[in-house]
């Protein structure tokens, strides 16, 4: 960092805040290499976004690291004029983390990363450069051997999840190696985000990002809109969209500990769950009309004040729940036919999840602190602070166990602002208007929302009209995928699915 | 005669009993007791649909596996009353009915050709002969015991009344029902409920049967589960009562059996598949201490 200068190498702002373009350094290839070389350099820095969007007929790429030290979003990028040759040297072969951003960028515009280690498609979007690669002819991972079979699942599933393609290269019953092979849920949401021009449009659709995540998705959007329109909201509004948020972490991870525990056939913690998930939904529906939170967040304001009755029905919710759940928890991690089969399966270390950039829960199970309401804290987070729980195992029990205790601090943390709420009379104001909302022009902005699988990353750009040019979402699951893939190195292929229980990735995230 | 019957009645409730208690334990209401039936009724009713890339073997496979079971059922007495089938050494035939059905079931799922199946006839044909020596050595110990070697012969000379034969039972009924366990695919080697084909191990090779053949092998697990209530029945059977009281006794226990087996799958997670070989073989070494409890007893040993 001592090398780096500010303002001149990168530029920085706080998260979900807005800058000019002009003030975000543009640097030739060789210069970025070494900034981001430099910002990548330390374990308390990630890249949060590496994307690129066409300017003046060529391209211009936008490097985004979150700095968990100074607390910003340090920025720069570089451009590709259009006669340029489409080849760069790759920063993955470095920084591992940097593949996926890298792929993205292949895949999307036929950049040739050199020494990248696998230039392997991500999604097969509808506006690849190769419109010739489709799946149909991807070339797997082969390992050669006459003792080893080949397992495909997918991407058709037998329950009611979604469409993905796993290939497993096995030794009798032992995985030697995973791949995944996602993009059947691909529907253009970046470029649907350009072409849905009205904002109820758009906010809509950043609550469809994710059916699971609707709440981190869309906050993460309302917060950007209302950054780059210069709109302050009340202190009371974003303690109750923080209420959102917490309760859907608090709905996601009850209801997977109880597929967790489907997954094992332990019928009484199953069932206990996922009775436990429904009163918290049912919550959100009686709330804002929808048991996902869908119209919850909206840009400026609230079309659902929380009031005095709901807060008085929430803290009765939140009795029961801890009445049904502590016990079950406790049950749960105490019965020895439950800890062998969660204790020391699908392993990963601290050391893989920095290479492959995990974050948010699989970043916290392997021992990464990598929490975004603690390092760049947006909404209520700003002024309460939330305590961000750490394991060291990497297992499926780690999995299990922060789910758990992330399930109390979110109790706790909703108890602690209703409390707060009690005291601010004022009500929240009605959304903005469309007509009202104006967006500063030539501008950028990055926002970070920690969702209940992890970081969420919204970028946007807006052209000299504040017309916004260019959409980027990145869902956790993108890195995190391929937590679960090392997750099933030598580990026995019937332990698969409680593995993937374990992470609960988003194919719909991830495909965008 | 009566034991047939009352074992082929008696199954058509087995599969909903469990299914029933394991509801009521979570808390649901569950579906009713002879639901599992009508599934299999409705199953008959449809027709097969056959993969072009399976053989004859695909198509008789359930049938032979069926067939198998219900001549297994044939040799199981009802107290002092012989079975259908009865003549000495008449055990080892049983048991080998048994392995030619679950053989056969093998060859069904192998010769469906997909990834899953032959990942699922694998574990099922290994944890079959790891189950075996427990149930050999089982009744070679009670043949020793009674003097007998067939079924009939054993539970007709089998008495309650000395301690000794009490500790073998309790032993005996133990081994019985994890072998159950272990032969109906239920917990905690195998979950019938999972929809997940990479940790099955029975459903994962029928995935391609239907209809009538998926019907027939579901049909031939329920009497399979009635096979070994029924063994266990015939070691607690009062000798002196009136038919219809032992009948009742019969049709209780085996009831007490489906209850107990719903109540063992709620309360526990299933295994890791490594371990399963493990836990099997425990059986067989329990079995073999029966078998050297049983030498110690009738002095031939020490």
């Amino acid at each position: 960092m001592e090398t780096l200068e500010k303002t001149k190498d990168y530029a920085s702002i706080k998260n979900q805040g807005t800058i000019s373009l002009q003030d975000v350094p543009v640097v030739s290839y060789s210069k970025f290499t070494a900034v981001a070389g430099e910002l990548l350099g330390s374990e308390t820095r990630h890249c949060v976004n590496y994307y690129a969007y066409p300017f003046q007929k060529g391209l211009k790429f936008i490097f985004c690291v979150a700095d968990d030290v100074e607390h910003d979003i340090k920025l720069v990028s570089h451009e590709l004029p259009a006669d340029n040759k489409k080849q760069l040297l790759s920063l993955a072969r470095e920084f591992f983390s940097m593949h996926v951003f890298e792929r993205e960028l292949h895949e999307n515009f036929g950049i040739d990363f050199i020494y990248h280690p696998w230039q392997k498609p991500v999604r097969y979007a509808f506006n690849r450069f190769d419109r010739n690669q489709v799946i149909n002819n991807y070339p797997f991972y082969k390992i050669d051997g006459n003792e080893l079979h080949e397992v495909g699942v997918g991407p058709i599933h037998a329950g009611i999840i979604e469409p993905g393609h796993f290939r497993f290269l096995c030794n009798g019953e032992t995985v030697l190696h995973l791949e995944i092979q996602l993009g059947w849920q691909h529907r253009g949401v970046e470029d649907l985000f350009l072409k849905k021009s009205s904002l109820i449009q758009r906010t809509v659709l950043s609550e469809s990002i994710a059916g699971d995540t609707a709440l981190g998705h869309s906050l993460a959007y309302v917060s950007m809109m209302e950054s780059l329109g210069g709109i302050q909201v009340s202190e009371r509004l974003e303690l109750e969209r923080t209420i959102g948020l917490e309760l859907e972490r608090i709905a996601m991870h009850v209801g997977d500990l109880g597929n967790m525990n489907i997954g094992l056939a332990y019928q009484l913690a199953a069932s206990v769950f996922g009775t436990l998930r429904t009163p918290v939904i049912n919550y959100t529906q009686t709330w804002c009309g929808n048991r996902f939170g869908k119209g919850l967040n909206r840009v400026g304001g609230s079309h659902y004040p929380f009031t005095e009755d709901l807060s008085d029905k929430l803290i009765t919710l939140l009795d029961k729940f801890d009445a049904s759940f502590d016990p079950m928890a406790e049950r749960m991690f105490s019965l020895p036919s439950v800890l062998m089969r969660v204790e020391n399966i699908g392993k990963v270390t601290e050391k893989q999840m920095r290479l492959i950039g995990a974050v948010g829960m699989t970043a916290r199970m392997a021992g990464i602190e990598r929490d975004i309401r603690e390092s760049h804290p947006f909404a209520a987070y700003k002024t309460y602070r939330i305590t961000s729980e750490t394991f060291l195992n990497g297992d499926v029990w780690a999995r299990a166990m922060l789910r758990k205790i992330e399930i109390k601090h979110s109790v706790g943390f909703i108890r602690d602002l209703l409390a707060k709420l009690k005291d601010m009379k004022e009500p929240v104001s009605k959304p903005t208007a469309e007509m009202e909302l104006r967006l500063a022009p030539n501008a950028l902005s990055v926002s970070l929302v920690e969702g209940w699988r992890g970081e969420i990353c919204h970028c946007a750009v807006t052209d000299a009209a504040g017309k916004i040019v260019h959409y980027k979402v990145k869902d956790p699951s993108v890195h995190n995928w391929f937590a679960l893939a090392l997750s099933l190195r030598d580990l026995e292929i019937s332990d698969f699915p409680i593995n993937n229980k374990s992470y609960n990735l988003s194919y719909c995230g991830h495909d965008l | 005669m009566i034991a047939t019957l009352l074992i082929l009645l008696t199954s058509l409730l087995f599969p909903g009993i469990i299914v029933k208690v394991k509801a009521i334990v979570s808390g649901r209401k569950g579906p009713g007791l002879l639901q599992p039936i009508f599934d299999i009724v409705r199953l008959m009713k449809k027709g097969n649909v056959y993969s072009t890339t399976t053989s004859i073997i695909f198509q008789v496979g359930p049938v032979i596996y069926f067939v198998t079971i219900l001549c297994g059922v044939f040799f199981i007495p009802f107290g002092n009353s012989q079975g259908i089938i009865s003549f000495e050494g008449d055990l080892i035939l049983f048991v080998y009915f048994l392995g030619l059905g679950k053989f056969f079931l093998i060859l069904n799922a192998l010769d469906a050709g997909s990834g899953f199946e032959g990942m699922g006839a694998n574990r099922e044909a290994l944890y079959s002969m790891l189950a075996e020596p427990a149930f050999l050595i089982l009744v070679a110990t009670f043949s020793m015991m009674a003097g007998y070697d067939s079924f009939s012969g054993i539970f007709a000379h089998w008495h309650l009344t000395t301690g000794n034969s009490l500790v073998l039972s309790v032993l005996a009924s133990y081994i019985l029902i994890q072998l159950a366990m272990i032969e109906n695919s239920r917990l905690p080697v195998d979950d019938p409920k999972t929809h997940l084909e990479l940790t099955m191990i029975h459903e994962v090779i029928l995935l391609d049967n239907s209809g009538f053949d998926l019907g027939l092998v579901q049909l031939g697990n329920a009497f399979k589960f009635g096979i070994y209530g029924a063994l266990i029945a015939n070691f607690v059977l009062p000798e002196h009562q009136s038919l219809p009281v032992r009948a009742l006794v019969f049709v209780a226990v085996i009831i007490v059996f489906a209850v107990i087996v719903g109540l063992l799958e709620s309360f526990r997670a299933r295994f890791k598949i490594e371990k399963n070989p493990q836990f099997i073989l425990t059986l067989s070494s329990i079995a073999a201490l029966a078998f050297i409890v049983a030498l110690i007893i009738t002095n031939k040993l020490l």
